[in-house]
């Protein structure tokens, strides 16, 4: 198999895994602090790249306009998912999984609807600003300049989500009510506003990761279907809530695919699913432990 | 059961096999629509409900029961009631096989193995274009000509439907069955006074993958077709809501949920194309105003009305009255 091909692919797997990541850390974050398995993560990751379309069309040439949907689109996401937070899952949180998860489905029929009815059931797409379009070599392997951006960021998220987690006062605690939230609750303090910002973070993180996706993908109803199943699966190979679990959970996953490309493009979307049933047939805790 | 129920249900069966007589052939679609959902919405209470296991993916034993007829029909050239014979079996041998490996896990676990499980076999149906059609499904199967007619179809599908929720009432009677809720509501303490958990659970999901393999070969016989959405999980999850509607710790439940749900499917559907707006709007206020469901509901609050109306101890022996 020619070397060159197979680095191309290896390249734009790590660029889809980084998408993975940053959407799959939101929803990690989301489990591991609230322990809720947020069924409608996918479908903030859709509007994200919805509204970063629009914000971008509506900025027409403007050179920042790629820029300006990358901060609007998870800011609009979080409030969506802050104000589900607030009114109603907040009440939830003594009910069991199961309860959660068909909450969560029912506000995920809702905003995918709602998706609908604002921006019709047709294909959409992105253009990437000029400097950002074409391609640049690596080794040889000619890589969409986009692909920079993506594999830039993915980092760059994970070393702000630690630095949250670990340098802010809001994060250690969540980090505490994520291991024992009674006893962060009997130190008096507010774990309702922690909830709230953790659950804000998280799903400001799905609409970065739609807004980072657009200008590659064509931004349409049912993008947020199988990304939604894949970053569950890449949470729990990870070990449930675990930042660095999700960040080597998204390069297995995202490498899998490319890779699976390589060796039977037919089934190559069946890789992932594999290697998430054997990783939890040795490790059903998943590969890493401990909460962020 | 009481007496009173026994004749219910039989009236109820009577006026549901002569219904083709009198409704015209939308309705007896629907209703024919509304049994193999409901068996396969009860199928997967049998675990849920009773079992108190995360099947988040029943619905890919539904799809395996339907491909296995419809390629057994079309790609191999079987007679059609082999093929009925064979679908249900290969869903049970997919409970069995995915039973052996999810089992081992907790919860939320065991649910997130089956989610990526069946996804896998979701995406076998998907892209295996020469035997299962891909994205396009299987059409036009052919059936034999005596169950092409729609009121021959939905007669069989009655029958088979009453059977299978007959076999299912033994099997949640039986002592198995008692066993499977007594490990649902007490999951630490059953394996100390030396129940087999896992022998128990694996059998249950076999059996719900059988019964849902049922349910995938009736809707070959409704529909005659197959597409891979029947494996996608949306549809599994909107099976669990069917069970929560009807309420998931009563037996008939699931069957009333999923008859609902079809019916607002068809029903609103007509009317707007945002009928899952509706239904998602219907299961937050399930959950926050009948958690337990319709029937779980109604039987709390019968049993609340029973006790009320009889005859109270007298509270003497309480000291602070």
């Amino acid at each position: 198999m020619d070397p060159v091909a197979v680095l191309g692919q290896i390249l734009v797997g790590l660029s889809r895994a980084m998408i993975l990541f940053i959407v799959a850390a939101g929803l990690s974050l989301v489990l591991g602090v609230l322990r809720v398995p947020n069924v409608f993560h996918g479908s903030l990751y859709m509007i994200g790249a919805f509204v970063a379309w629009t914000v971008a069309e509506a900025m027409g040439e403007h050179p920042a306009r790629l820029w300006a949907a990358l901060v609007a689109a998870p800011l609009a996401t979080a409030a969506v998912g802050l104000v589900v937070e607030r009114t109603l899952l907040c009440r939830l949180y003594q009910r069991e999984h199961l309860m959660l998860i068909l909450f969560t489905f029912g506000v995920m029929l809702i905003l995918n609807d709602l998706v609908k009815l604002g921006w019709g059931p047709t294909y959409r797409s992105l253009v990437p600003p000029e400097a950002l379009q074409g391609s640049v070599s690596v080794l040889g392997v000619a890589l969409p300049r986009y692909n920079l951006v993506l594999l830039l960021a993915g980092p760059l998220v994970a070393t702000a989500l630690w630095l949250f987690a670990h340098r802010t006062r809001i994060g250690k605690i969540a980090r505490a009510a994520a291991t024992d939230r009674e006893m962060v609750a009997v130190l008096g303090i507010d774990v309702g506003r922690v909830f709230a910002v953790a659950f804000g973070v998280g799903c400001l993180l799905a609409g970065l990761g739609g807004a980072l996706v657009a200008p590659t993908t064509s931004i349409t109803l049912g993008m947020d279907h199988t990304l939604l199943i894949e970053s569950f699966l890449i949470v729990i190979i990870g070990g449930l809530g675990n930042l660095w679990g999700a960040l080597v959970g998204s390069l297995l996953f995202g490498v899998a695919h490319s890779v699976g490309l390589l060796i039977w493009p037919q089934f190559a979307i069946a890789f992932p699913y594999a290697i998430t049933a054997g990783v939890l047939l040795l490790r059903p805790q998943g590969l890493l432990r401990s909460v962020w | 059961m009481v007496n009173g129920t026994r004749l219910g249900i039989g009236a109820l069966l009577a006026a549901l096999l002569a219904a083709p007589a009198f409704l015209p052939p939308f309705y007896v679609y629907l209703l024919a629509l509304i049994l193999v959902t409901g068996l396969l919405a009860t199928s997967l209470n049998l675990v849920l409900g009773f079992g108190g296991m995360y099947q988040f993916h029943h619905g890919v034993f539904y799809g395996i029961g339907a491909y296995t007829l419809a390629i057994a029909i079309t790609k191999l050239n079987w007679p059609a009631w082999a093929g009925m014979v064979a679908g249900p079996l290969a869903a049970a041998l997919a409970g069995l096989l995915m039973g052996l490996v999810c089992v081992r896990l907790e919860r939320l676990y065991f649910g997130m193995l089956q989610l990526s499980l069946g996804s896998f076999v979701w995406i076998v149906a998907l892209r295996w274009y020469p035997i299962t059609g891909g994205d396009n499904g299987l059409h036009g199967i052919p059936l034999p000509a005596g169950l092409q007619p729609l009121d021959s179809a939905y007669r069989f599908i009655l029958v088979t439907v009453a059977a299978s929720l007959l076999a299912l009432w033994a099997v949640v009677r039986s002592p198995f069955g008692l066993t499977l809720q007594a490990i649902r509501d007490n999951p630490q303490r059953c394996p100390v006074v030396g129940i087999p958990v896992r022998a128990h659970q694996l059998a249950a999901m076999v059996l719900a993958a059988f019964f849902a393999g049922v349910a995938g070969i009736l809707y070959v016989v409704l529909e005659r077709s197959v597409f891979p959405n029947m494996l996608f999980w949306v549809l599994s999850l909107e099976i669990l809501v069917m069970c929560l509607l009807g309420g998931w710790f009563t037996f008939l439940g699931p069957l009333l949920g999923a008859a609902l749900v079809v019916a607002l499917r068809v029903f609103a559907g007509r009317h707007t194309e945002y009928w899952t707006l509706i239904l998602g709007v219907l299961l937050i206020l399930l959950i926050f105003f009948l958690p337990e469901g319709i029937l779980g509901t109604l039987r709390a609050r019968r049993a609340q009305n029973l006790r009320v109306s009889m005859p109270q101890p007298t509270p003497a022996g309480d000291a602070h009255g």
